[in-house]
C-alpha cells in the first residue's frame, strides 16, 4: 500500500510538471486555434534561465523563477509577433508548420556555443532536499514545492480568465475574432499577452523540472513538450481544467506502467491511452462536441 | 510551340555546361608533383554533447601523439582533420562520410562511444578506410553477425570482458547476492555491458532482481527506483555514461537506495557527480596510479601539457594514435589496405595501457583495473587479468 502511494506521488510530481506546460498549449489553442509547438522550447529556455539565475547570477531561487518567467514571456510574445502574426489569416496548416520550424530553430539555435552550448549541465539544487515520512510514504520538499506552485498557477489562471478584463477579452476571442474586434477587443494585444502568459507558465515548469530532475540540455524540451501537448489533447484542448486532468493522467499512466508492468512500455502505454480516448471521444475527456462554426 | 522551344533551350544549356565541365577535366591541369607526400588522418570524437569530456580527452591525447611524432611518419607529413559527432549516431555517419569522401583520409581514429563507432565502422569498411577506435568496447564494432570488418581495430578491451569482470568483482569482493540493473534501451554500449554482467552474475550464483530499461531522453526514474528500493539489492549496476549515471545515482539516493553502485568505463569523467556516486566501483582500462614507468612518464607528460591527470580515454586515444602511426610507418604507404595489413600484424606493441597484440577480431588482449569513487577522487582498487 505504501509502495502504491509512493508511486502515486511520483506520478503526481511528473503530471504536475506536465500540467504547467500543458496549460500554455491549451490557452494558446483555445484562443487562436494554433498548436504552438515551440512551447517545449520555451520550457527549455525557462529551465536554462532559472539555472543561470541561481548558479551563475547568485539569485535567490524565487527571483530566478521570476526572471525566467519575464524572459520567457518576452520570448513567447516575440515568437508570436515574428512567426505567427503574419500567418494569422493564412490557412491554419501554415501556422502549424511554422510552429514546428520555430521549435527546431530555437532548440538548435540555443545549442550553439555562444548561446547555451550543446552540453549537458548538472543543476545544483538551490536549496537542501528535505524528506518527510508520513505513514511510510516519503515526500520531499521539492514535490511539495511543485504541488503548491501548480495550485497557485491554476488558481491564478482561473482568476485571470474569469475575473479580469483581459480574461473576458480572451474568452470573447475564443468564440469569434471578428465579432470580438467589433466589440472593441484589441485582438493583437490580447493574443500577444496570451502567448506571454503561456510562456511564463512554461518557464515555471522548466525551472521546477530542472530542480526535480537536475540535468538540463538544449533538446530537453522536445519530450516533455510532446507529452504535455498530448495531455492537453487528452483532457480536451482549449480547456484549462482539461489540460490539468490530462497531465495528471499522463503522469500516472507513465509511472504506473514503469512501476507495475515494465519501464520499456511506459511511453507506449501513455500514448495508447491518448489514441483510445481520441477514438472514443475525439474532443478529449472534458471536451464538448461543438457544432462547426461557419 | 513555346513550350517545346523552352525545353530545347534548357537542354542546350545543360549540354553546353556539361561540355565545359568535361573540357576542364580533359584540359589537364598539370599534376602537382609535391616534394614531400602528405598523409591525412581523421579524428572523430564527441567534442560537445552529453559525453564531451570523453571527446576533449581524446582530442588532447591525439594531438599530443601527433605533436610528438613531429607531424611526420615515415616519409609522410601528417595532416589531420578533427570532426565532432556530438555522440549522435547519425552525426557520426555524416562526419565519417565527409572525412572519407571530401577530406580523403587514409585512416580515422575514433569514435569514442560504441553507438557512434558501430555505424562509422560500416561506412569505413565499405569505403576501405582504416579505423581504430580508442574506446568503443562493444563487440559489434569489429565483428558483425560473425563477419569480421577487417579495416576496423580498437585499442581497448571489449564489453564481454568488462561486464564479466564487474560481475566477478561484485560476487567475490563485495559479496553481493542480488543486483538490479538499469540500462539505456537504445545504446549498444549499455545493452552489451548489461547482458554480459547479467550472464556472469547469474552464472556465479547471484540473482538479478530487477532489469529496467530507459530511453536516452528520460530524466524521471522515480517509478523504477521506488520499485528497486523495495527490492533492496546489494548492488545497482549502472552501465551508462557519467551524465546519465550521475542523474540516476542522485535520484536513487533520494529514494533511499543504499546498494553499492557499480559501472563500466563510461564513468571515467571529472564531471561525474562525485557526491551522489561516492563509494561506487567501476571497471576501467588503466589507472594513473599504476606503478609501471611508462604510465608515470605518460601521466607527467600529459599533466605538463594540459594541467590535469589523463583519464583512460586520453590514454587509450594516445595508444590508438601511436598504434596507427606505427602501422603507417611499417606499411610505408598511405594505401589503407597496406595500413590495415600492417596493423593486423602488430604484436607486443608497448602502449601505456599495456602490451597490445590483436586477436583475429581486431581486439587487443589486455587487463582491466577496478577503481572506486571515494571522497571526490578515483582510487585504484585492483587489476584483473583476462
Amino acid at each position: 500500500m505504501e509502495y502504491f502511494l509512493e508511486q502515486v506521488i511520483n506520478g503526481l510530481q511528473l503530471g504536475l510538471v506536465y500540467a504547467l506546460i500543458a496549460l500554455g498549449y491549451t490557452m494558446v489553442y483555445g484562443i487562436v486555434r494554433l498548436i504552438n509547438f515551440a512551447h517545449g522550447e520555451v520550457f527549455m529556455v525557462g529551465a536554462f534561465v532559472g539555472y543561470f539565475g541561481f548558479t551563475n547570477w547568485n539569485m535567490p531561487w524565487p527571483l530566478a523563477i521570476l526572471v525566467a518567467m519575464i524572459i520567457c514571456a518576452c520570448l513567447g510574445m516575440t515568437i508570436e509577433r515574428l512567426a505567427y502574426r503574419p500567418l494569422r489569416y493564412a490557412p491554419r496548416i501554415m501556422a502549424l508548420i511554422a510552429a514546428i520550424g520555430v521549435s527546431f530553430f530555437i532548440a538548435h539555435f540555443c545549442s550553439l556555443k555562444f548561446m547555451f552550448g550543446p552540453n549537458y549541465r548538472v543543476v545544483q539544487r538551490p536549496f537542501e532536499e528535505v524528506y518527510w515520512s508520513i505513514g511510510g510514504v516519503t515526500i520531499s520538499n521539492i514535490q511539495l514545492l511543485i504541488f503548491v506552485t501548480v495550485v497557485i498557477m491554476l488558481l491564478g489562471l482561473q482568476y485571470l480568465v474569469y475575473r479580469t478584463r483581459l480574461g473576458a477579452a480572451m474568452r470573447t476571442l475564443s468564440y469569434d475574432h471578428d465579432t470580438a474586434r467589433l466589440m472593441g477587443v484589441n485582438v493583437d494585444r490580447t493574443i500577444s499577452l496570451t502567448f506571454g502568459i503561456g510562456a511564463a507558465l512554461a518557464a515555471v515548469g522548466g525551472v521546477l523540472y530542472a530542480i526535480a530532475y537536475p540535468q538540463i540540455f538544449t533538446f530537453m524540451g522536445i519530450m516533455p513538450g510532446l507529452k504535455a501537448f498530448t495531455a492537453a489533447v487528452l483532457g480536451g484542448i482549449g480547456l484549462i481544467p482539461g489540460a490539468m486532468l490530462g497531465a495528471l493522467i499522463m503522469g500516472q499512466a507513465e509511472v504506473m506502467t514503469a512501476a507495475f508492468i515494465s519501464s520499456q512500455l511506459r511511453d507506449m502505454i501513455a500514448f495508447s491511452i491518448l489514441i483510445l480516448v481520441l477514438l472514443i471521444k475525439p474532443t478529449g475527456i472534458l471536451g464538448k462536441t461543438q457544432p462547426e462554426k461557419v | 510551340m513555346v513550350r517545346v522551344s523552352k525545353w530545347v533551350a534548357l537542354l542546350t544549356v545543360i549540354l553546353f555546361s556539361l561540355s565545359i565541365i568535361a573540357g576542364c577535366g580533359g584540359g589537364g591541369t598539370p599534376a602537382p608533383t609535391a616534394p614531400v607526400e602528405e598523409i591525412k588522418i581523421g579524428l572523430i570524437a564527441p567534442l560537445t554533447g552529453d559525453v564531451k569530456t570523453f571527446g576533449e580527452s581524446v582530442k588532447n591525447a591525439f594531438e599530443l601523439a601527433i605533436e610528438e611524432s613531429g607531424h611526420k611518419v615515415g616519409d609522410f607529413n601528417i595532416k589531420y582533420v578533427i570532426a565532432d559527432d556530438r555522440n549522435v549516431a547519425t552525426e557520426a555517419v555524416n562526419v565519417a562520410d565527409k572525412l572519407i569522401t571530401q577530406d580523403k583520409v587514409s585512416a580515422i581514429v575514433g569514435s569514442v562511444t560504441s553507438s557512434c563507432t558501430i555505424p562509422i565502422s560500416e561506412v569505413a569498411q565499405a569505403a576501405g578506410v582504416v579505423v581504430i577506435s580508442p574506446t568503443a568496447t562493444n563487440p559489434k564494432v569489429t565483428v558483425d553477425g560473425g563477419k569480421r570488418k577487417d579495416y576496423i581495430f580498437r585499442a581497448c578491451f571489449i564489453d564481454p570482458f568488462q561486464g564479466t569482470v564487474a560481475a566477478r568483482f561484485a560476487l567475490d569482493e563485495l559479496g553481493a547476492k542480488t543486483a538490479a540493473v538499469l540500462f539505456d534501451q537504445g545504446n549498444d554500449y549499455t545493452i552489451g555491458l548489461k547482458d554480459y554482467f547479467k550472464e556472469a552474475f547469474v552464472a556465479g550464483g547471484g540473482q538479478v532482481v530487477a532489469e529496467e530499461a530507459y530511453a536516452k531522453t528520460d530524466t524521471d526514474f522515480s517509478a523504477v527506483l521506488t520499485r528497486i528500493a523495495q527490492l533492496k539489492p546489494d548492488v545497482l549496476f549502472l552501465p551508462d555514461y557519467y551524465q546519465k549515471v550521475s542523474l540516476i545515482g542522485k535520484q536513487a539516493r533520494d529514494k533511499g537506495i543504499t546498494a553499492t553502485f557499480l559501472g563500466g568505463d563510461g564513468w571515467d569523467s571529472p564531471e561525474i557527480d562525485w557526491t551522489a556516486m561516492d563509494g561506487g566501483y567501476f571497471t576501467n582500462h588503466y589507472s594513473p596510479e599504476d606503478p609501471r614507468p611508462e604510465v608515470k612518464e605518460w601521466v607527467d607528460k600529459y599533466t605538463a601539457k594540459y594541467g590535469q591527470t589523463p583519464d583512460a580515454l586520453a590514454t587509450l586515444a594516445y595508444d590508438a594514435t601511436k598504434l596507427l602511426l606505427a602501422a603507417i610507418e611499417k606499411a610505408g604507404s598511405k594505401d589503407p589496405a597496406a595500413i590495415r595489413d600492417a596493423m593486423a600484424s602488430i604484436e607486443g606493441f608497448q602502449a601505456v595501457s599495456g602490451s597490445i597484440s590483436f586477436d583475429e577480431n581486431g581486439n587487443p588482449i589486455k587487463s582491466a583495473v577496478i577503481l572506486q569513487i571515494k571522497d571526490g577522487a578515483q582510487k585504484f582498487v585492483t587489476i584483473v587479468n583476462p
